[in-house]
């Protein structure tokens, strides 16, 4: 919010510069007068804005000890290689372009639907609250919402909900053969398919032992048993989970070991896949002598018995943390950039929006070539506040990446901090950075200066 | 960095009530049976302070300020002196810092790592031992603590309250569903038995890998196990490279466990989201979504306030298995108490500090390590601290402290930065050690190069 404030109040001074200089006709005295009033003004400015940005400027051609050591430009050329720093401008880039505009447009739909709508001003107090929080407090609640558990993050609850609902989960997640030793009759790499030993149809049943199941995810199971009898030609076997509490004989069916109902087993020649087989309730299994043929084969328990529980997506990982933090500011500033815009809107004259509808326009027209461009001075106003906003964002990234990818989600604002205090201790670099950043923030806050202005002459 | 670290919000909120509870807490404890029920009589001879106002300024929050709180009242006791524990927030530099420009420091300060210490000898800061404490510190102290608390052949330490760093916290109905009944002595050992416990249905181990410093924690004690104290130190100080052969063998190693996401709660990119006290909770929740945790003994602290796991029942504890036949490792971390003005106060105090009865009145409390060897075992409250600090002060020499507590805060001690994501980009991708060595070694090179 600030920056709405603070745009006016350089042009403040200037404007109440003018008079004085139109008014050189007028006795000394009056000049005198003028300046004692500006006094306040421009000893605060001077300690508070000019001040800082000439120490900060000379502190950046010092080296990390202080004002000792004389670096000359090194800091910036230091800045320039830094991979961090041009990481955090490549990021700063990202979210100029993306986070106001869509901040914007946002506000912009919002403002024009919520004009026509009964529960209008509910709606817009609604999207305008998030403005009410820290950036602090919504970092610390999109930290939660972009949680990796769907557990406790709704955004990977809703994704995990919706891919569960299409993609069913598999029965046994994690299972997999032992190792090593006698239990382990079947190989493969982690997470399937895991394939047994080549054995011919007619040899005795097969011992598919698999562990790693959940405890308490069985309960309700039967205890697995050998199959009964097993039609001549045909291959038959048990699926089971080779554990109980305390572990069990590795390989055989002990009393207490549940049976995996429900797991596939393929029989599989030379990579063809000639026969498939789902376990019983007591996880027997047959494969008909008819499918099989006569020569050796081997059993195959394909991954999708095994697939993991769908883990959603990692917003908070090194590709999407800039992305999923650029979310969170839309959802913070999109009710700042409505309000504002929804104010543009009243001062819009309804003659000029009825002559188009009059005059036959579809409402999509009307949108497009009357009320845009009439609103073009006000959406000006929000997207360089915001792109100025934008620049400096800080806190959002700070609270909401995590450790382990805070260097991809980097911004300069960040890297500032991080180099001058959060470890770097080198306000040399830091205060390169802080020049940096204003010269980045410049033209945005002169931009917004000339339009005050304007609207001012007008 | 210890697990303090990670409860940053808690201290400042904490601060606040802890200033409001300090005018009041000399009178609270002062009748406390476990304060007055240590000896009668003091054997220390400590001066007469009365009317005397001393100021012991210190990062400790909630039950660990509490139970410090009766120590300093017991020196009241003795002294007649008036204490007060001014919690410094969490970083202690700044606080103390600013204190001294203002011209009010605190008596005695608490400071966290040893680096600290270092870096407030180096600014001049500190007042050196005297004498009748040297001696004190000389008789009960290993070697190791003495010369953390030195600065140029000068003592300004004493080690008041230490970690051990090297323990596995374990799931105890998860580690007998699995049949297990030993704890591993070996490292290869512990990766059957993990291999074990998956097979159980339990996945074994679980990481708080979203604080880069506990994966700091793993490497160093494989790498004090595997390649011993002597290069331990010098890696410390940065005199070998990153790149060195001995740090590719424990990244190897540590490897082994990192690049098998079936033995990792949560597979590897559930690892890099677990903060610490996650870590913790997710193996004594129930039902447990991990078996094992590693850390230091701190972690009792988490799963009593955070759990309903019991330790001692629930939840117990085996040391850190050697690595390829190396010594088991004894990784410690401490907070050295140090005096800052010269005042018979000040001393006085630090005399109290290093004597046996004032650790005594804080173990018996409970959650508190101490590394004077006069202290009792027996002084211990249950037996799974005193085997901690058996095995402690056991290790004698062997002990090393944490070493990116003592590297430049920008490479061992920040968030997302040096060693710490460094680390954490090994644990993503285990199969990289030469492009970890790399990047360890750029990082390390930079911070010790700035801090010179």
């Amino acid at each position: 919010m600030s920056q709405t404030l603070t745009p006016p109040s350089p042009a403040a001074p200037a404007a109440a510069g003018a008079p004085a200089r139109r008014t050189g006709r007028t006795p000394r005295g009056r000049t005198w007068v003028a300046a004692f009033f500006l006094l306040p003004a421009l000893v605060l400015l001077g300690a508070l804005v000019v001040y800082p940005i000439v120490w900060s400027v000379v502190r950046s051609l010092f080296g990390p000890d202080g004002f000792t050591h004389f670096v000359g430009l090194s800091n910036y050329t230091g800045v320039f290689t830094d991979h961090q720093t041009l990481v955090a401008i490549k990021n700063n880039a990202i979210w100029v372009v993306v986070a106001p505009v869509a901040a914007t447009g946002l506000g912009l739909i919002f403002a024009v639907l919520t004009e026509r709508i009964r529960w209008g001003t509910a709606f817009k107090l609604v999207v305008f609250m998030p403005m009410a929080i820290s950036m602090l407090a919504a970092g610390i609640i999109f930290r939660l919402v972009y949680d990796q558990d769907p557990g406790k993050g709704v955004a990977n609850a809703m994704v995990t909900g919706v891919h569960d609902t299409f993609f069913k989960a598999s029965a046994y997640p994690g299972a997999h053969p032992r190792v090593a030793g006698p239990g382990s009759t079947l190989t493969g790499p982690v997470g399937g398919p895991y394939t047994g030993k080549a054995v011919s149809p007619g040899d005795g049943p097969a011992a598919l032992a698999l562990v790693g199941v959940q405890p308490g995810t069985l309960t309700g199971a039967t205890q697995a048993a050998a199959p009964g009898s097993c039609p001549s030609g045909a291959l038959c076997g048990t699926v089971w989970l080779d554990f109980q509490p305390g572990g069990g004989t590795p390989g055989k069916i002990d009393p207490g070991e549940k049976a995996l109902a429900g797991v596939r087993v393929e029989a599989v020649r030379d990579g063809r896949v000639l026969a498939t087989a789902t376990a019983a309730e007591d996880g027997t299994f047959t494969l008909p002598a008819s499918r099989i043929g006569t020569s050796p084969i081997r059993l195959r328990l394909p991954a999708t018995n095994f697939t993991a529980q769908y883990a959603g997506v990692n917003w908070l990982g090194p590709t999407l943390v800039t992305w999923s933090i650029i979310g969170a500011y839309v959802w913070m500033w999109t009710g700042f950039a409505m309000v504002l815009i929804a104010a543009g809107l009243a001062g819009i004259p309804r003659e000029l929006l009825e002559a188009a509808r009059v005059d036959g326009a579809k409402e999509w027209q009307v949108f497009r070539r009357i009320t845009v461009p009439l609103l073009a001075p006000v959406l000006g106003v929000v997207l360089v506040t915001l792109v100025i906003n934008v620049l400096k964002i800080f806190d959002l990234v700070y609270v909401i990446a995590p450790g382990a990818s805070q260097q991809d989600a980097n911004v300069l604002a960040l890297q500032l901090y991080l180099s001058s205090f959060g470890g770097g201790n080198d306000q040399g670099t830091g205060s390169a950075l802080a020049v940096l950043l204003l010269a980045l923030v410049a033209p945005a806050m002169f931009l917004n200066i000339k339009r005050f202005r304007q609207e001012k002459s007008r | 960095m210890n697990g303090r670290a990670a409860a940053a919000l808690t201290a400042v909120t904490v601060l606040m009530i802890g200033a409001a509870g300090c005018g009041s807490s000399d009178k609270d404890t002062a009748g406390d049976p476990a304060a007055t029920g240590a000896k009668g009589t003091s054997t220390l001879d400590l001066p007469r302070l009365d009317g005397q106002n001393l100021q012991v300024a210190g990062v400790w929050t909630g039950a660990e300020q509490k139970n410090f709180l009766k120590v300093l009242a017991r020196f009241d006791k003795l002294t007649g002196a008036r204490t007060t524990f001014v919690p410094t927030g969490d970083n202690v530099s700044t606080f103390v810092g600013s204190k001294i420009q203002g011209g009010s420091p605190p008596d005695v300060a608490l400071l966290p790592q040893p680096g600290v210490l270092q870096q407030f000898a180096k600014a001049g800061w500190l007042k050196p031992l005297q004498p009748d404490v040297t001696k004190e510190l000389d008789q009960n102290y290993s070697k190791v603590w003495r010369d953390l608390g030195t600065y140029k052949n000068t003592p300004y330490g004493v080690f008041f309250k230490v970690t051990n760093k090297s323990l596995f916290w374990y799931n105890t109905a998860a580690w007998e569903q699995a049949g297990l009944t030993t704890a591993p002595t070996t490292w290869d050992q512990l990766l059957k038995d993990g291999q074990t416990l998956s097979d159980s249905g339990t996945p074994p181990f679980s990481i708080g890998g979203g604080d880069g410093w506990v994966l700091t924690d793993w490497f160093e004690n494989i790498y004090l196990s595997q390649t011993g104290p002597a290069m331990y130190d010098k890696l410390t100080k940065h005199q070998i490279k990153w790149t060195d052969p001995s740090v590719t063998k424990a990244l190897t190693t540590l490897g082994r466990l990192f690049g098998r996401p079936d033995l990792i709660a949560g597979g590897t990119r559930g690892a890099l989201q677990t903060d610490f006290p996650t870590s913790v909770d997710q193996v004594f929740a129930k039902p447990p979504k991990a078996a094992l945790v590693y850390e230091g003994e701190f972690i009792a602290t988490n799963i009593t306030q955070e759990t309903t796991a019991k330790v001692g029942t629930d939840a117990k504890v085996f040391p850190f298995p050697s690595v390829d036949g190396g010594e088991a490792p004894v990784l410690s971390s401490g907070d050295v108490a140090v005096a800052l003005k010269d005042g018979k106060g000040a001393q006085a105090l630090m005399r109290f500090l290093v004597s046996p009865e004032a650790a005594a009145i804080d173990v018996q409390q409970g959650g508190f390590l101490s590394p004077n060897k006069a202290v009792a075992f027996s002084d211990y409250r249950d037996d799974i601290v005193r085997d901690i600090a058996k095995n402690l002060i056991k290790a004698g020499d062997n002990i090393r402290v944490d070493m990116s507590d003592q590297a430049p805060a920008a490479f061992g001690g920040t968030k997302g930065q040096g060693e710490w994501k460094d680390l954490q980009d090994f644990l993503a991708k285990p199969s990289d050690v030469a492009g970890a060595q790399k990047q360890l070694e750029a990082d390390a090179a930079k911070a010790f190069g700035k801090a010179g």
